[in-house]
Parts: C-alpha cells; sequence; structure tokens
C-alpha cells in the first residue's frame, strides 16, 4: 500500500457502471515524511476522504473493488482505505 | 516476498470497516546485504511486528489471504519476522 495526498477528484459522466455512486480521487504520492513524489494515480474512495487529507492507498484487483463497491470483479485496481491521523517513524528515517 | 525493516506506524482513525483493530507498518524494503531499496511502503501486520524490527512482506491479492481473505483490502502484508541480521544467511 502506498501513502498519498488527495490532489482532487475527477468527474466522468460516461463510466463502467461499477463506478456509480463513487468518488474517483486523484491523488499523489508522498514520502512518509510528507514530501511529494512523481508519481500520481486516481483510487476510488471508500473513506470519505477529501482534498488535501493523507490517505493510504490498497492497489490490488480484489481488494479494491471489494474496499469501493462491496463486492469484487470490479474493474477497479486502487482504493483508498484508509486517511492518515499522523505518521511515526524512526528517528534516523526521518 | 522481500525483506524489509519496519520503519514506523501509520495511524488512521477512518478506514475501511474490515481494518479495524489492524496495524499498518511503514517497510523499508532491503536487498540481499540488507540495505535500503526503493520507496518505502505501507504494510498490513499479520504477526505482531513492532518498529525497528526485520521482516518480510507478501505482495498481491495473496497478502489478503492471511485476514478474512475475500473482504481485507490490502496489497501488502507482513507475514514473518526475522529473528535478527544475522539469521539471513548468504553466501
Amino acid at each position: 500500500m502506498l501513502l498519498a495526498r488527495v490532489i482532487g477528484n475527477v468527474v466522468a459522466t460516461q463510466k463502467n457502471q461499477r463506478y456509480e455512486g463513487s468518488r474517483v480521487m486523484l491523488c499523489r504520492q508522498i514520502t512518509p515524511d510528507g514530501s511529494d513524489m512523481e508519481y500520481t494515480c486516481l483510487a476510488l474512495d471508500s473513506v470519505s476522504a477529501g482534498e488535501g487529507d493523507i490517505v493510504v492507498i490498497a492497489q490490488e484487483g480484489w481488494s479494491a473493488s471489494t474496499a469501493a463497491t462491496g463486492k469484487p470483479g470490479a474493474a477497479i485496481d486502487s482504493a483508498i482505505v484508509g486517511i492518515v491521523d499522523y505518521i511515526d517513524l524512526l528517528p534516523e528515517e526521518k | 516476498m522481500q525483506i524489509a525493516r519496519v520503519i514506523g506506524t501509520v495511524v488512521c482513525t477512518v478506514k475501511n470497516p474490515s481494518l479495524d483493530g489492524r496495524k499498518l507498518l511503514i517497510v523499508q524494503t532491503l536487498d540481499a546485504e540488507l540495505k535500503s531499496k526503493g520507496n518505502p511502503m505501507i504494510a498490513l501486520d499479520a504477526v505482531g511486528a513492532g518498529v525497528g524490527e526485520l521482516v518480510f512482506w507478501c505482495r498481491g491479492k495473496e497478502a489478503s489471504f492471511p485476514f478474512k481473505r475475500d473482504e481485507t483490502p490490502t496489497d501488502c502484508t507482513i507475514v514473518g519476522i526475522i529473528d535478527s541480521e544475522q539469521h539471513v544467511h548468504r553466501k
């Protein structure tokens, strides 16, 4: 799983029907100390995350589909599964 | 599966209900010489690992097998704690 900051969302009127009712969030991966990384991705929201939140994203089809829609088998490969309150790092890793 | 060092913890109050009571740890993957390799990532704990410990993780769908396999959303799970650095035998 990866750490990311929600930087926005996308609106799609025409989409796979399994995406109905879900929000597709635009996320940028961050390091544990909070700085932005290159990688950005779209992830379905399962925890009501908002822009600016630091989140945990699961990137595995079955997990993402189950977390976001309640059922497996949807064409979803990333889902936000938690909103981060804080991160504790070993002092030498900071 | 890969060797990694647990370097921190992540605390989430709001999370997917299937992750309730589960521990999220930050792991830094290591190579065979136990040097850092790649970026740290978040792993779900299945064995009671703690910060500073040497562990190994498993990725993919199989990562949810230690838990309720059809419900738990994880792509990376700590599945073993390596006793010590001396217990990594290599030529």
